[in-house]
C-alpha cells in the first residue's frame, strides 16, 4: 500500500533512457541535466506573478508626495508606518465611521460566517442525498443542482430586492445567507461521501449505529480533512466577496476591507494628490489574511480545489 | 454502483431543511423574479409595471452598446482565456520538469489566487496609471502612448492584463496536478519510445492532459464572465463612461444606474441561459471521461 | 439445534435482476458452510439477506427459531467480516472493536475485557492502540475477525475474508479462521469463489450457479458425486474432464473405445473422469481404457499433468512423478467406480 502511494504522489522519474547524443559533455549536456530552461521559465513567471505584489508593497511604504512625482518605487521608503497606522486605525469613508481594523474584522466575520455556514448546510443536504432514500430526494437534488447553473452575478438585481424585502440589507446575515445558496459545498461532499466504501455503513449498521450515530461517529471524523479543505477555500470565497458586499452594504460600519478597496477610489476622484500609499497598503492588508491562509495550508487548499472540481 | 441507505420518514427531510429553504428565498425566488421582470416595463417612480412582452429583450439586444459590450467580452474571454492557459501550462510544465526547488515555484506560483479580483484590478490601475504607472512608462518607449481610462482600446487591454495575471494561478495548480497524475510507468515507456522531449509532450503528455485542458476552458470562460466584476469596476474607478464593460457589469450599471429594472432583468436571463449552455457542455465532456477511464 | 434456515430465499434487485432465486439452506449449530460459485452467481446476495444488508424479496430468513426478516442489522446477533474488511479507519483497534458493543450499551469494564480476551485470542494485543492504516494486511484482517468475535454472535457471516491477501498468507489465516471457530464452537458461513478453501473449510458445502443451489453435501461428497457437470468442473484442480460419449448394451462408448460399465439406458451421455483417477498404462498391456494423444506435459514437482486428447476432445491426466514420462500414444486405464455418468441434455448426474 505505501508503495503504490509513493509510486502515485512522487515526484516524476528522470527519464530512463537518454539518446547516446544527449549524454556526451558540452553546454548542451549541461543546460539539459540541470534543466535550466525550466529555470528560467520558472524564473520568469515568479516574477510576472510577485513584481505586481512587490511594487504594491515598495510604493505603499512612501509618501503620496513621492509617488505622484517619481512613479511607483521599486525599494523601500521611509513611509512605513505613517502608511500603514493611517489604513488600519483612521476612520475612512465618507461618513468617517470606519477604519482598516473595523473592515477587516467585517471580512472575518463574513469569511467565517460564510465557510462555516456553508459546510454545516452542505454537508447535512450531502448526508441526506447520499444516505437516505426518500420520495422527493431526486427532486431536491435537482433544485440544488440548479443553483450551480445560475452564478449570482446574473441574478444579483432580483436578489437585492428580496434581501431587501426581507429588512435583511446592512445586516451579517443579508451578506452571507445569500451566498450559501449555491451548492459548491453540497456537491463537493457529495461526492466525498459516495467514495466512502459502502462497508463501513454496513458494518456501522451491524455495529448498532443508526443515522445520527453514523453521521456523527463515522462520518464527521472521516471528512476531517475535507472539512478542513473547503473551509480554506471558502474563507478565501468569502473574505474576497466584492459584487453583493457593494449592493447589500450602505452602512458603512458593515463594509468589508474589499469593499473599501472600491470606497478609496471614490474619494480620490478629485483630489490634487491621491493617497497612493494608503491605497496600496488597504489592498495588501486585505490580501494578507487569505494569502497567509492558503500558503499555510497549501497542501490541504491545492487538494480541496482539484478535488472538488472533478 | 448502488449505495446502502437509511429509510426514514422524518431524517432526510431535516438535513435538507437549511438548504433548502436557502436555496428556496434566496435563488429560486430572485431566479424566477429575473425571468418574470424581464417581461414587464418598470415605472422607477412609481413602481407600477406593464406588461411589454419581449419588448426588453429586442431592445436590449438591439441597442448599440449591447453589441459594442458583447463585442468586447467576447474578446475579452478569448484572450484571457488563451493567455492564463497558455502561460500556466508552460509554467506548470516546468514546474513537473525541475527536481529542484520545485516546493518554492509552486508556492510563489499560486498565492495570487487569494487575492482578491478587485484588489488586483486597484494594483493593475496603479501599475498602468497616467502618472505613476511603470508600465505605461514602459511601452511610452516603445512609441505606445497609452491612455488607460480615456483610450477605450488601451483600457480594455490593461483589463486583459491584469484579468489573465489573476488567473494564472488556477490554471498552474491544474494543470501541475494533472500532469504529476501521469503515471510513471507511461512517462518512462515515452522516453524509450521517443527520443525527443517536445515530441514526447505533444504526443503523450498533451493528449493526457486534455479532459483538464478542457474543464479549464469552461472554468475560465466563467471565471472571464462573472468573477472579473471586481477587477473591471475598480479598474474603471465605478465611472465606466466610454470604456468598455463586460455584459455582467452592463447588467449591473443599467439595474443599479439607469434603473432600467426590466433591460437588466432581460439581459441577466440571456447570461442565464448562456450559462445554462456552458454547463450542459461541461456535463457532456465529464460523462464522456468517466467513460473513458 | 438449527441455527439458521433459509427458506425459499428470493433476491430481486431494484432494477429487476434475479439474484438468488428460491434457495433452501439449514446451518446446525457449530456448523461451517460454505457457499462457493463463480462470480455474480449471488452467493454475496445470500449472505448479506441473512446479514439484514439486503432486503428478502421472498422467503424466510429464521435465525434461533426466530423470523429475522424484517430485524434491524445490529439486533440479528450476527457478526460479519467483510472483504475490504471495512474497519472504521479513524479509529484506533481498540475501538474499533468496542464500537459495537457501546452502541448496545455494554458496560465499560465488561468492552474493556471482551475487547482484551479476544484481542488476546487473535494476537492483537500490541496494536490496540493503533489506526488501521499502521497494520499489515493480516493483522487489519484479524482486527475485522476481532470484532466479529467480541460481539459473541450466534453466526458469523465471512464475504471472501482472504482474497486481500497473499497466497501464503492465505493459507494460513484460513488455518486460523478453522481452528477459531472450532473452538469458539460458534455456526457460520463463509463465502468464496476458491473451490480450494470451499474444501478445506467447509463442513458443507453449497456450490451456487446463477441464483440457484446445484448441490449441497460434504466436501468429500461433493468431490466423490458432483450432482451435475457444473459442480464436477467447479470443484477439484484440474477439473473434472468431461467426455461426449455413447451408451448402449452395458458398455460406454468413447470413439472406437468400449468400456463395460452397468449402464442401462441407449444414448449420448457426458461422462466424467477426474484428472487423478485417469490412469496411464504405457504400450497396450492390461489396458482397455480409450488411447490417448499426449500433447504436452507440465511438471509440478510431486505430480506431472499430461495435457492431450481422447477421441478427438481435450483431455487432462494426472502422473505421479516417480512414474515414466510417457509417449506421445497412451492407453488410459479406467475403474468403473471413477466413472461418472451424466446426463447429455440437462447435466444432472444419472
Ligand atoms: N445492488 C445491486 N443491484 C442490482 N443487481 C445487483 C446488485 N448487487 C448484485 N447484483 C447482481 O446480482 C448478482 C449476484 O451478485 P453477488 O454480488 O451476490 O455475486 P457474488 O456471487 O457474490 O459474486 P462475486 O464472487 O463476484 O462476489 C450479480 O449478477 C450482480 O450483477
Ligand atoms: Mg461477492
Amino acid at each position: 500500500m505505501s508503495q503504490d502511494q509513493i509510486a502515485v504522489t512522487g515526484k516524476p522519474a528522470v527519464p530512463v533512457a537518454r539518446p547516446a547524443s544527449a549524454t556526451g559533455a558540452g553546454f548542451g549536456a549541461f543546460v539539459r541535466r540541470h534543466q535550466i530552461v525550466e529555470h528560467i521559465v520558472l524564473l520568469f513567471g515568479v516574477l510576472l506573478m510577485m513584481g505586481p505584489i512587490a511594487v504594491a508593497f515598495t510604493t505603499s511604504t512612501h509618501d503620496p508626495v513621492t509617488i505622484h512625482s517619481e512613479g511607483m518605487q521599486l525599494g523601500f521608503g521611509d513611509n512605513f508606518l505613517p502608511t500603514y497606522e493611517a489604513v488600519i486605525f483612521e476612520q475612512t469613508g465618507f461618513t468617517k465611521q470606519v477604519t482598516g481594523w473595523g473592515m477587516s474584522l467585517n471580512s472575518l466575520i463574513l469569511g467565517l460566517g460564510f465557510a462555516i455556514g456553508k459546510i454545516i448546510v452542505s454537508m447535512l443536504a450531502a448526508y441526506a442525498i447520499v444516505y437516505f432514500r426518500f420520495p422527493l430526494g431526486t427532486l431536491c437534488f435537482w433544485v440544488i443542482f440548479s443553483t450551480l447553473l445560475l452564478p449570482l452575478e446574473v441574478r444579483i438585481l432580483p436578489s437585492y430586492e428580496v434581501v431587501q424585502g426581507l429588512g435583511l440589507l446592512n445586516s451579517y446575515t443579508g451578506l452571507i445567507l445569500p451566498l450559501i445558496a449555491s451548492a459548491t459545498g453540497t456537491f463537493f461532499f457529495r461526492q466525498f461521501f459516495k467514495s466512502v466504501p459502502n462497508e463501513l455503513l454496513e458494518a456501522a449498521r451491524i455495529d448498532g449505529a443508526g443515522p445520527f450515530r453514523f453521521f456523527w461517529d463515522i462520518l464527521v471524523p472521516l471528512s476531517r480533512t475535507m472539512i478542513a479543505a473547503i473551509f480554506i477555500i471558502m474563507f478565501v470565497v468569502g473574505w474576497n466577496q466584492y459584487l453583493w458586499p457593494i449592493l447589500m452594504t450602505t452602512d458603512e460600519s458593515f463594509y468589508t476591507v474589499v469593499r473599501g478597496i472600491r470606497q478609496i477610489l471614490q474619494v480620490w476622484i478629485g483630489a490634487d494628490i491621491p493617497d497612493y500609499n494608503e491605497a496600496l497598503g488597504l489592498a495588501i492588508i486585505a490580501m494578507i489574511p487569505p494569502v497567509l491562509i492558503v500558503i499555510i495550508f497549501q497542501r490541504m487548499f491545492i487538494k480541496g480545489l482539484v478535488e472538488s472540481e472533478k | 454502483m448502488h449505495k446502502a441507505q437509511f429509510q426514514s420518514p422524518l431524517y432526510p427531510y431535516l438535513l435538507l431543511l437549511p438548504q433548502m429553504a436557502i436555496v428556496a428565498v434566496f435563488f429560486l425566488w430572485p431566479s424566477a423574479e429575473a425571468v418574470r421582470s424581464s417581461f414587464f416595463l418598470q415605472d422607477p417612480f412609481f413602481g407600477n409595471e406593464t406588461f411589454v412582452g419581449i419588448d426588453n429583450y429586442t431592445d436590449a439586444v438591439t441597442r448599440s452598446d449591447y453589441g459594442r459590450a458583447a463585442w468586447f467580452t467576447f474578446l475579452f474571454t478569448v484572450v484571457v482565456t488563451f493567455f492564463s492557459l497558455g502561460i500556466a501550462l508552460l509554467l506548470a510544465v516546468a514546474a513537473d520538469n525541475v527536481l529542484r526547488g520545485q516546493g518554492p515555484y509552486k508556492t510563489l506560483l499560486m498565492w495570487v489566487y487569494a487575492i482578491a479580483p478587485p484588489v488586483a484590478g486597484l494594483i493593475g490601475i496603479m501599475l498602468f496609471d497616467q502618472h505613476i504607472g511603470p508600465i505605461v512608462d514602459f511601452v511610452a518607449l516603445f512609441g505606445w502612448d497609452m491612455r488607460v481610462g480615456v483610450d477605450y482600446w488601451d483600457t480594455g487591454i490593461a483589463m486583459m492584463i491584469v484579468a489573465t495575471w489573476k488567473q494564472i494561478p488556477v490554471n498552474f495548480i491544474f494543470f501541475l496536478s494533472g500532469l504529476q497524475s501521469i503515471p510513471k510507468g507511461v512517462r518512462e515507456a515515452a522516453s524509450i519510445d521517443n527520443p525527443s522531449p517536445s515530441g514526447r509532450f505533444w504526443t503523450i503528455i498533451f493528449p493526457l492532459l486534455a479532459p483538464t485542458s478542457f474543464f479549464l476552458m469552461i472554468i475560465n470562460i466563467t471565471y472571464a464572465f462573472f468573477e472579473t466584476f471586481g477587477i473591471v469596476d475598480v479598474m474603471l474607478k465605478g465611472e465606466p463612461g466610454n470604456n468598455p464593460v463586460t455584459l455582467v457589469y452592463k447588467v449591473f450599471l443599467d439595474g443599479f444606474r439607469g434603473n432600467d429594472l426590466g433591460g437588466s432583468s432581460a439581459q441577466s436571463v440571456i447570461l442565464m441561459v448562456f450559462v445554462l449552455a456552458l454547463t450542459i457542455i461541461q456535463f457532456r465532456l465529464i460523462e464522456r471521461r468517466v467513460h473513458y477511464t | 439445534m438449527t441455527t439458521l434456515e433459509i427458506k425459499q430465499a428470493v433476491k430481486r434487485y431494484p432494477n429487476g435482476a434475479l439474484a438468488v432465486k428460491g434457495v433452501d439452506v439449514t446451518v446446525e449449530e457449530g456448523e461451517l458452510v460454505v457457499f462457493v460459485g463463480p462470480s455474480g452467481c449471488g452467493k454475496s446476495t445470500l449472505l448479506r439477506m441473512v446479514a439484514g444488508l439486503e432486503s428478502v424479496t421472498e422467503g424466510e430468513i429464521v435465525l434461533d427459531g426466530r423470523l429475522v426478516n424484517e430485524v434491524e442489522p445490529a439486533n440479528r446477533n450476527i457478526a460479519m467480516v467483510f472483504q475490504n474488511y471495512a474497519l472504521y479507519p479513524h479509529m484506533t483497534v481498540y475501538r474499533n472493536l468496542a464500537y459495537g458493543l457501546k452502541n448496545r450499551g455494554t458496560p465499560k469494564a465488561e468492552i474493556d475485557a471482551k475487547v482484551r480476551e479476544a484481542a488476546k485470542l487473535l494476537q492483537i494485543g500490541d496494536f490496540l492502540e493503533r489506526k488501521p492504516s499502521q497494520l499489515s494486511g493480516g493483522q487489519r484482517q484479524r482486527v475485522a475477525m476481532g470484532r466479529a468475535i467480541v460481539r459473541d454472535p450466534a453466526i458469523f457471516l465471512f464475504d471472501e475474508p482472504l482474497s486481500n491477501l497473499d497466497a501464503k498468507l492465505r493459507n494460513q489465516m484460513r488455518l486460523e479462521i478453522k481452528r477459531l471457530q472450532r473452538r469458539l464452537g460458534t455456526a457460520a458461513i463463509y463465502v468464496t469463489h476458491d473451490q480450494v478453501e470451499a474444501m478445506t473449510l467447509a463442513d458443507r458445502i453449497v456450490v451456487l450457479n446463477n441464483g440457484e443451489i446445484e448441490q449441497i453435501g460434504a466436501p468429500a461428497e461433493v468431490y466423490g458425486a458432483p450432482a451435475s457437470t457444473f459442480v464436477a468442473s467447479f470443484i477439484g484442480a484440474p477439473p473434472m474432464n468431461l467426455l461426449e460419449a455413447q451408451t448402449g448394451d452395458g458398455a460406454i462408448v468413447i470413439g472406437e473405445t468400449r468400456i463395460a460399465a452397468p449402464v442401462h439406458a441407449n444414448g449420448p451421455i457426458t461422462l466424467g473422469i477426474r484428472p487423478e483417477r485417469a490412469h496411464l498404462a504405457n504400450g497396450s498391456g492390461g489396458a482397455d481404457g480409450p488411447p490417448m494423444q499426449v500433447d504436452t506435459v507440465e511438471e509440478l514437482g510431486a505430480v506431472r499433468l499430461i495435457h492431450g486428447s481422447v477421441g478427438g476432445q481435450h483431455f487432462t491426466a494426472n502422473q505421479s512423478a516417480d512414474e515414466p514420462i510417457p509417449g506421445d500414444q497412451v492407453r488410459l486405464r479406467l475403474l468403473p467406480d471413477d466413472l461418472h455418468l451424466f446426463d447429455h441434455g440437462t447435466g444432472r448426474r444419472l
